[in-house]
């Protein structure tokens, strides 16, 4: 209970100190950093977080606050942020591609815009994977859209909501390989696990770290990297399998736009330098880390944009 | 056999019991407060865990898990207010014994039935893991909506008096459900434009408003506090524990039965503590001699509820710690530390890290046991506390915890909004008979069962009858039968009364029971 309180009061203090007009950034950072997740505890954002969280703290020399705003797949955090957050460097959010391309195409009010704010970083990659059970009749990707070509729709992959990038990683296999496949959107990751092993669907395109995760119990057919991922080296990219796909999450960091450059920069270089410290232990997970700061960020989102556009516009059009 | 003695050496120090001590009363406190969750206990504490070694960590957070889990029941039963979603069931009976002056047996028992579900759920961990977790992964989508309708058919039994009103407050609870981001589809429903909406009505959220401020109200419109003040207890606390522990082990087939449902509810996934509890609660009157008396004070609702939900913690690390499934959403964090500390679910787990892992789930059940001292001295405190305070200091008390846990929750005063919102819609549906708790039930289960049914339709996109998936396989078909035959027990003697053979139906249960 005394902690809760002085998480509150301490939140309360920081508020305060915010309000105040004239603060100093010469010397920043001198106050506790607020670095909002705009998902539930547990999740890979969170996770990332919480790994990066006591090197942001000793990089820094100031205390580095993880709280949660939840809601909405992220949408609601970053209206928030992209609507309050003042450009003082204290207050920091993270940010997911393709969801903040995604939602605002898709959503007829998101409350945010994709660009309304300056990113910071993004800090890894976690290439989408396509999982199928261990004693699936598809050995192969070839098997699976060979099967696919002959059944249309019978094919179902499962994955983590809706637009996100498991379901568009699935719309992007439809179009290379001209089948058509039923895409079933679960709640989160958490449930995936099971729907493979139940074999409650065919397959399913989650994240690398699920193949990792789930080696002993199913069988990964291919990643959407670029080169194979370290953690499941026998396991072939869509490229080297002659699918163009290459994507999946993007996790980083924004503050709100018109932070002055050099909090940005000092910002930046902690993230990389504790990118540096964290990836022994994230890399084995199936993260891929990145480091990917200033002009390259508009240049992914850019890239992004344009694979994801006509496949959203399609999507929208239909609903 | 090695590897569990090692690991309950490793953690007999006393640096382990104090962790555990430590965790299981700052779990306690957190989970008695409406708004924090266990889920939200465990995510606050993590950082405090990073500093010690693996095993101590995990100690600590299963640790605090089971006393948060446990916590919520305090409230439940002190102030008609489920501290944590898992404790709603214990509201039903536990209110109404406090009101009549036996809050601190309604305590004990809750106490009692907690220990002993959180001993059993380790028991299952530790011995029946393997094949409970191949359970896990056969609850599909339709499943899935089977079971999320078998808990509706809950509705009608928590309408003492009228059905109709009942049904009301299940369909405003689903229709709630509804607000947000669909779990399925991804639109925008209901949200009117403000994009805080996206979020939808966070279940804890309706829970502190329908629950508390209704409760709030009224007490202050009778100038009363939450207890009667004269609720002296009978012969003491000492006795009033001995009395509930002859009754629990006296006639312990309500606790196996409910400890057995907390544990098949605990390892399926996405159905977690909000359910079993539920579950249970409708079982034990179901199977109740007098059904009648569920609702009104019986101890045995708040015993099936408390010891499903602490059957939860352990249980529901079955599929977690050896497929990588989280049972529930605390689950979700310890598999956080789990890969934090490069610990991957499945059999290494058990074999070459076996010394962590039993640890870790033997100070579970250490965990469990401490609930009994902390709990029952915690417990007198706390009772005396809403006993002794006189209402006008209670009441704003109880509504400034209520209003900063709703905004702690997500950090958002919109909560706090729809919170007050819904507890002063909520006062006036009380007075109309429409209670607080079909309406969250029809929160919890209108999403599990609107993702179940959307997920079935859209796999069988190619049958020519689709909604036969419903029904392809022996379990769907097990569960859609008990579901009709839920339904049938609860309308059949109300309908042979109004036609007149009731007099028949009652000889006839004489007979069989």
């Amino acid at each position: 209970m005394t902690l809760a309180t002085t998480r509150w009061v301490g939140s309360l203090t920081l508020m305060a100190a915010l309000g105040m007009p004239g603060i100093a950034f010469a010397e920043y950072p001198e106050q506790p950093i607020t670095y909002t997740i705009p998902f539930d505890p547990g999740g890979e954002s969170d996770v990332t977080a919480r790994f990066q969280e006591p090197h942001l703290e000793e990089i820094l020399g100031v205390d580095v606050n993880v709280n949660h705003r939840p809601g909405g797949g992220g949408a609601v955090g970053w209206s928030e942020f992209q609507n309050n957050a003042e450009p003082t460097g204290y207050e920091m959010i993270g940010v997911n591609i393709p969801h903040i391309i995604a939602q605002p195409i898709m959503r007829e009010n998101a409350g945010y815009e994709t660009d309304n704010w300056k990113i910071v970083t993004f800090f890894h990659t976690t290439p989408n994977a396509l999982i199928v059970p261990k004693d699936s009749q598809f050995e192969t990707l070839d098997d699976l859209v060979k099967y696919a070509k002959e059944n249309p729709q019978a094919v179902t992959l499962g994955g983590s909501g809706t637009f996100s990038a498991n379901h568009l990683g699935a719309l992007r296999l439809e179009r290379e390989a001209g089948i058509d496949v039923t895409y079933i959107p679960f709640t989160g990751t958490g449930p995936l696990p099971a729907a493979v092993q139940g074999n409650h669907v065919s397959g399913i395109f989650n994240y690398s770290m699920l193949g990792v995760q789930m080696q002993d119990n199913a069988r990964v057919l291919a990643v959407a990297s670029e080169e194979r991922v370290p953690a499941l080296p026998d396991v072939p990219t869509f490229k080297e399998l002659g699918y163009d796909i290459v994507g999946g999450a993007y996790r980083g960091v924004a503050v709100p736009k018109g932070t002055p450059d050099d909090i940005v920069n000092t910002l930046e270089e902690a993230f990389a330098e504790t990118n540096k410290r964290i990836a022994e232990k994230q890399e084995p997970l199936g993260f891929v880390m990145t480091d990917i700061t200033d002009g390259e960020v508009d240049e992914v989102i850019q890239q992004l944009k344009t694979a994801y556009q006509p496949i959203l516009e399609e999507a929208k059009a239909n609903q | 056999m090695d590897m569990l003695l090692e690991a309950l050496f490793s953690i007999l120090t006393l640096e382990g019991l104090v962790t555990i001590l430590a965790g299981v009363t700052a779990g306690l406190f957190i989970g008695a407060l409406p708004g924090l969750t266990a889920t939200m206990a465990l995510a606050v504490l993590l950082p405090f865990t990073f500093t010690m070694s693996p095993l101590q960590g995990l100690m600590a957070l299963g640790a605090v898990y089971m006393g948060a889990i446990y916590g919520g029941a305090f409230t439940a039963i002190l102030i008609n207010t489920p501290g944590t979603p898992s404790s709603i069931a214990t509201t039903f009976d536990g209110y109404p014994m406090a009101r009549q002056g036996r809050a601190y047996e309604a305590l004990a028992a809750a106490t009692i039935a907690s220990v002993v579900g959180g001993i059993i759920g380790v028991a299952f961990l530790l011995l029946l893991a393997p094949p409970l977790a191949r359970l896990a992964v056969v609850f599909g989508p339709a499943e899935m909506f089977w079971v999320a309708l078998l808990g509706l058919t809950l509705v009608a039994s928590l309408s003492s008096g009228s059905l109709l009103k009942g049904l009301l407050g299940g369909c405003i609870g689903m229709l709630l459900s509804t607000i947000g981001v669909s779990p399925i589809g991804g639109e925008t429903r209901f949200i009117f434009g403000i994009p805080a909406l996206q979020g939808g009505i966070e279940l804890i959220v309706a829970l502190i408003g329908l629950f508390v401020i209704p409760e709030l109200i009224s007490m202050a419109a009778q100038g009363r506090g939450a207890l009667p003040e004269s609720g002296k207890l009978q012969g003491g606390a000492g006795a009033a524990i001995g009395r509930m522990g002859r009754h629990i082990f006296g006639k312990p087939i309500n606790l196996i039965r409910s400890c057995i449902i907390g544990q098949i509810i605990a390892i399926i996934p996405g159905a977690g503590g909000n359910v079993t509890s539920l579950v249970a609660y409708n079982e034990a009157r179901r199977f109740s001699k007098d059904p009648s008396s569920f609702g009104k004070g019986n101890v045995d609702g708040v015993i099936a509820s408390e010891s499903s939900n602490n059957v939860m913690v352990a249980g529901s690390m079955v599929p977690l710690l050896t497929l990588g499934i989280p049972g529930a959403p605390p689950d979700a964090i310890i598999l956080g530390v789990l890969l934090m500390h490069g610990l991957r679910p499945g059999l290494d787990l058990f074999t070459e890290t076996g010394v962590l892992t039993n640890g870790f789930i033997l100070s579970m059940g250490f965990a469990a046991m401490f609930l009994l001292p902390v709990g029952l001295l915690g417990g007198r405190l706390i009772h005396r506390v809403v006993v002794k305070t006189p209402f006008y200091f209670l009441l704003p008390s109880i509504a400034m915890v209520t209003i900063l846990g709703t905004y702690a929750l997500r950090n958002s005063m919109t909560d706090v909004f729809i919170m007050l919102l819904l507890g002063t819609v909520g006062y006036f549906l009380r007075l109309i008979g429409i209670q607080a708790a079909p309406i969250v039930l029809g929160m919890i289960l209108g999403v599990i069962a609107e993702k179940g049914y959307v997920q079935t339709m859209l796999v069988a996109v190619v049958d020519p009858i689709p909604w036969l998936r419903l029904v392809a396989n022996p379990l769907s078909i097990v569960l859609a039968c008990l579901v009709v035959l839920s339904v049938a027990t609860t309308l059949l003697p109300g309908w042979l009364e109004r036609s007149g053979r009731m007099a028949k139906v009652d000889s006839d249960e004489e007979k069989t029971s």
